[in-house]
């Protein structure tokens, strides 16, 4: 009986484990059936780089969205990636305790604080904000890149800061020695042994930025147009999706499915990238480790 | 940190004299965009995803860590998946939702499926931070049940996972917060009709997708501060709460050492 018990519960927990590869297994087909078919019929190659998106006339490229999501992400690291692993070198480096901890709060504050309430934000101040000071509608890539910048940071912050952490300090005493100041050691030694988990942070980062949608929505205009520049406005792919999907039917429907999966393709990149930097970065910390003792 | 204290300033002053007891009224109409159902509809939505994805998320951590051997495939591919589906945008989960919940098994834009695709999405979060909670009970706690003759089952259940409760808690908060905010995935799930729901196959709309329709629609600009207000003010709490937790799980290892 007990016996029994025992494998009945081992069964239902590895049912339960399994349950992750069930779901995402599920996505992949539920998302590829409904897309691939649509890709197919508008023609994959007239679909992904057709630069004119009119479903009223059937015609559906999406080459302008993909570019639309490209430079606002792009943008967004420009303005996240310097400011997050400064601040992840302030509080790994240069910050007393006291800060740190109630760093730590606040970048996990960020990081909780809903989209939309980032995107309202951008909404009432940034949108504002760049129309008075550049011209234009305001509802632009720029806010956007502004807005993602910010959102990006916790991830940033949240990964690069332990990885700095991870360095052995004989780097940092050794790089002393030969007579480098702090800043130097820190920027020239540190950084530099800390770079693949800095860059991990980045890519998740990128990752982020792209999927994002509610808040770029609000702020980007969304014009499906070829992007003009930073101060005209811009569609990304998750805002495609999430503006046209409520009223859209048919082979418009179906352009719209295969909008996620060249999205979710896009992530899947991203994602087993982050995961082979991660597992280098693990594998150098493991090394270091193992040498210090 | 400029930002932050910016970002929330601004719609903390903003908001705060826009709050007014009209907008707890029971009932939603054009004239008052009462927050109140949606807050309703929030909790109602939160409680259900836990209900699924908090059982199954500590059972799939209890098998990594408890039952697995290193290095197994399964163990592996589990990984592997459970990282995907942290990766995924919730715009993918949002749509994926509506193919499968709504559409194929005919659940409609409902409670349901917007908790069914919620709670697939705070799995990844459960179990990671469960995982976390369990490798740190000390293995002499495991011992010590083995020694006096509990078996597997009974050790995980009486000794493992109560030792583990607050590194669980905190997960499950954390997911709490990433429901709350989530708007991307339940527009075409959950859907946006702003009433208490009759049944769980009725249309709800929760906090932050009621804000995203406010300050889409224009016209609430006031509404939609106080919205922010209140949504802001549970993901703080929420965040104290997760980190208050966390710590309380890192003085214990520490006093241990």
């Amino acid at each position: 009986m007990r016996k029994f018990k025992e494998t009945g519960a081992k069964i239902t927990f590895m049912l339960a484990a399994c349950f992750s590869i069930f779901a995402v297994a599920l996505i992949c087909v539920f998302l590829f059936a409904n897309g691939i078919p649509g890709m197919r019929k508008i023609g994959v190659l007239k679909f992904l780089t057709g630069t004119e998106w009119k479903p009223g006339n059937n015609i559906y490229g999406i080459f302008p969205m993909i570019l639309g999501s490209i430079y606002v992400t792009a943008g967004a690291l420009i303005i996240g990636v310097p400011t997050g692993i400064m601040t992840a070198i302030f509080m790994s480096k240069f910050a007393s305790k006291r800060i740190v901890g109630f760093m730590k709060q606040a970048v996990a504050l960020l990081a909780g604080i809903p989209s939309v309430v980032y995107g309202f934000f951008g909404l009432v101040v940034v949108v504002p904000l760049v129309r008075n000071m550049f011209g234009g509608s305001g509802t632009s890539i720029l806010s956007a890149c502004i807005i993602l910048g910010i959102m990006i940071l916790p991830t940033i912050i949240s990964i690069s800061e332990p990885a700095l952490n991870a360095v052995p300090q004989s780097y940092y005493e050794g790089a002393l020695a030969l007579g480098a100041t702090h800043e130097r050691a820190v920027f020239r030694v540190i950084l530099p042994a800390a770079k693949s988990g800095v860059i991990a942070s980045v890519v998740l980062g990128v990752g982020r930025a792209i999927g994002e949608a509610m808040a770029v929505m609000m702020v980007a205009g969304n014009h499906a147009r070829m992007p003009k520049g930073l101060l005209h406005g811009a569609r990304t792919m998750t805002s495609n999706i999430v503006m046209e999907m409520g009223y859209a039917a048919d082979l418009h429907r179906e352009a719209l499915i295969a909008t996620a999966v060249v999205l979710f393709i896009f992530i899947l990149i991203i994602n087993l990238l982050f995961s082979a930097l991660k597992g280098r970065s693990e594998l150098l910390y493991h090394v270091e480790k193992k040498r210090q003792l | 940190m400029l930002i932050l204290v910016s970002v929330v300033g601004y719609i903390l002053v903003m908001g705060i004299p826009n709050i007014s007891p009209d907008l707890f009224k029971w009932r939603y109409t054009t004239e008052n965009v009462s927050l109140l159902p949606a807050l309703v509809n929030t909790i109602l939505i939160t409680f259900i995803s836990l209900l699924l994805a908090v059982p199954l998320g500590i059972f799939a951590a209890v098998y990594l860590v408890e039952y697995a051997r290193k290095g197994n495939i399964i163990v592996k591919l589990v990984r592997i998946t459970a990282e995907t589906l942290s990766g995924i945008p919730s715009i993918i989960y949002g749509l994926f939702g509506m193919l499968f919940f709504v559409t194929t098994m005919g659940f409609r834009m409902s409670l349901l499926s917007g908790a069914l695709t919620l709670s697939i999405m705070i799995l990844p979060i459960i179990m990671r931070t469960t995982e976390e909670a369990l490798i740190a009970v000390p293995a002499e706690y495991r011992e010590g049940s083995f020694g006096l003759g509990a078996g597997k089952l009974r050790t995980v259940f009486k000794v493992v996972l109560p030792s583990a409760i607050h590194g669980i808690l905190a997960g499950i908060i954390l997911s709490i917060g990433r429901i709350v905010g989530e708007t991307a995935a339940l527009i075409y799930t959950a859907g946006t009709v702003a009433e208490i729901p009759g049944s769980l196959f009725d249309s709800t709309r929760t906090l932050s997708v009621h804000m995203y329709t406010l300050s889409s629609e224009a016209l609430y600009i006031k509404q939609a501060y106080a919205t922010a207000v209140v949504l802001l003010v549970i993901v703080i709490g929420i965040n104290s709460l997760s980190a208050y937790l966390a710590k309380k799980i890192g003085r214990r290892t520490y006093e241990k050492d």
